[in-house]
């Protein structure tokens, strides 16, 4: 290991603590906020709650429907989430196991979706939610299914991505030794693949939970007053003129933590992931 | 491998202007459906939620749709080049309004994609080496990154509120304002927007270097110091040169996502942007919801997408030459 120069000390100490005050603040409004009374936060900032108190964490429950929001982007995000990791495995397997007929062309048509702004295929879809209701009887605008339904594309490109990088990382003599056994294709992914490629696996739902439980523009015109999702939902609240925010900043932390904590957790596996993808 | 493809030098019965057909996988014969139908699903979603649409989103932009047409669009009266021509005159009020949401959006996207870059690459220099701390920092850094888009953007909405937020009470603490500035209203709506944008996406290229640069060998600094090279000489000959290929793909990829951001704006401003902070994604929005005239948001997302596809294609022909001589010094 070398030696850090005095320059490099400094560089390190002036951009880390800029950086750490930059991340920092903003989170600390967030959790100071969230403490204090409704007068404390209508009145000129101050950094310090003058008396801390929980009561905003009660009340934004009655102050808008979060429960119902919470409901609705929970099984939205966790629905969407196991589809697509189980649709983007299947892909995977296919892509990192046979050399076929326009998999590739696949696998760049995927990641060219990425680059498309949302906004291109939010108006023709809902268009087209809209004709498949009235003509088929299915239920996909202003319900939950329709936004699951979208949500699990957005993941797919980037968790078939990732997870080809890993499976093409576990031996093909495992897959043939399976093949000895006696396994056919489906159970050779289900007992050898996938348990090798556990870490990729868990990197690719943080992901996919996290898109969908953030996600803003289909969610603002795919659903109704009954299945808001919480972007929408907070968002409604947010923009109006007289807010509590005290509450809004509660709320905020409580709709936060659960994904913080998730990726943090887990964020290993997600840099492993990146690093995979990035070397490649 | 266990299969041994026939080579095209072995003569052959069939004709000879037939290019050797090679061998393609490893399943043969009837379990050839194997591989498609692991893909199907995929397919299907892809097909019905993005390549439909775009076909689609494009058929309707030469077509006449308003909000009358909503449930039979087809029916709707074909304009040919008449959308285009609506939201590319830029004498008409349509075209003039896209035109300046579309130049606020590269001056947002220049000034975001560099700041995120530079802030990305010091913060993941300042953490190569270990010391006290170092995990601590990283996980705080990547904080914004995990939280939902709304979340941190409803939190900043409240930091720039005039009177009781915490900019203002900041700027005016450190005595750099007389009075109270509106943040989120007129022009300094567009720097609120790029500040947010910077908070919520500077992690992602931070996360992305980071990876990058645990990938490279570390015995090729050591080496580097044993010739008596500095962090700033290893930064020019090792680091950056070796990070060129994570480079290409994360501009790239941070070029997209700030251009088509949409949570920030809708967010932190809600209905109707002010003009100084209207982008693109948001534009097109409000252009085609708000009037529900879906003739002239499509025209308006064929353009966006045309730019996109033009701008992707002239980066990867560049980058690729450029790319090519530094892997040949």
């Amino acid at each position: 290991m070398t030696h850090d120069t005095p320059g490099y000390r400094l560089f390190r100490y002036v951009t880390l603590t800029l950086l750490a005050l930059f991340v920092a603040t903003p989170l600390y409004v967030m959790v100071t906020s969230s403490l204090k009374s409704l007068p404390d936060v209508q009145g000129e900032f101050t950094w310090i709650p003058a008396s801390p108190t929980l009561q905003s964490f009660v009340d934004i429950w009655h102050t808008v429907p979060l429960a119902q929001y919470f409901v609705n982007s929970l099984l939205v995000a966790v629905t969407a989430t196991v589809l697509s990791v189980l649709v983007a495995v299947f892909a995977s397997y296919a892509m990192s196991r046979w050399n076929f007929r326009g998999g590739s062309t696949f696998k760049g048509a995927v990641l060219a979706t990425q680059m498309f702004p949302g906004i291109l295929f939010l108006l023709p879809l809902y268009l087209l939610f809209v004709y498949a209701d009235q003509n088929f009887g299915t239920d996909l605008v202003g319900t939950r299914t329709g936004l699951t339904l979208t949500y699990l594309t957005f993941s797919l490109p980037f968790a078939v991505w990732m997870l080809v990088g890993y499976f093409e990382s576990v031996p093909r003599e495992l897959d043939e030794a399976a093949k000895m056994d006696g396994a056919g294709p489906l159970r050779t992914l289900l007992q050898i693949i996938v348990p090798a490629a556990t870490p990729g696996i868990v990197a690719v739902s943080i992901y996919a939970f996290m898109t969908a439980w953030g996600e803003v523009l289909f969610a603002s015109v795919l659903t109704s007053e009954q299945t808001r999702t919480l972007a929408i939902g907070l968002q409604a609240y947010s923009t109006e003129v007289n807010v509590y925010w005290n509450q809004i900043m509660a709320a905020s932390l409580v709709v936060s933590v659960p994904v913080v904590a998730g990726f943090l957790l887990l964020q290993r596996y997600l840099v492993a992931g990146f690093t995979a993808g990035a070397v490649k | 491998m266990a299969v041994i493809t026939p080579s095209g030098t072995r003569e052959s019965p069939e004709a000879p202007d037939k290019p050797p057909q090679p061998q393609r996988g490893r399943a043969k014969g009837s379990r050839r459906w194997i591989p498609y139908a692991f893909l199907l699903p995929a397919l299907a979603l892809e097909l019905l939620i993005h390549f439909v649409p775009i076909v689609l989103g494009t058929a309707m932009s030469v077509l006449r749709v308003t909000q009358y047409q909503i449930s039979h669009w087809w029916e709707a009266p074909f304009t040919g080049l008449g959308n285009f021509r609506i939201v590319l005159d830029l004498d008409g009020p349509t075209g003039r309004s896209l035109l300046q949401s579309f130049l606020v959006t590269l001056a947002f996207t220049a000034v975001v994609l560099s700041a995120t870059w530079l802030m990305g690459m010091a913060a993941a220099l300042a953490l190569q080496r270990p010391f006290r701390g170092r995990g601590l920092l990283r996980t705080l850094f990547l904080v914004p990154y995990a939280l939902p888009a709304y979340a941190s953007v409803i939190t900043w909405r409240f930091n720039f509120q005039r009177d009781n937020g915490m900019l203002n009470h900041l700027l005016g603490q450190a005595g750099l304002t007389d009075g109270n500035p509106f943040w989120l209203i007129g022009q300094n709506a567009f720097w609120a927007e790029c500040v947010v944008a910077v908070w919520r996406m500077w992690p992602f290229a931070f996360l992305f270097l980071m990876a990058g640069m645990q990938a490279i060998p570390q015995d090729v600094y050591e080496a580097s110091s044993i010739d008596g090279a500095g962090p700033w000489r290893q930064l020019r000959s090792i680091t950056l040169p070796l990070l060129s290929p994570v480079n290409r793909v994360l501009v790239l990829v941070m070029f997209l996502h700030t251009f088509n951001d949409f949570s920030t704006p809708y967010v932190l401003f809600g209905a109707g942007a002010p003009p100084a902070g209207d982008l693109i994604s948001v534009h097109i929005y409000e252009s085609s919801f708000a009037t529900w005239n879906f003739g002239l948001g499509s025209a308006m997302s064929v353009l966006l997408l045309l730019f996109l596809l033009l701008v992707s294609a002239c980066y990867f022909a560049l980058t690729r030459r450029t790319g090519h001589d530094k892997d040949q010094p």
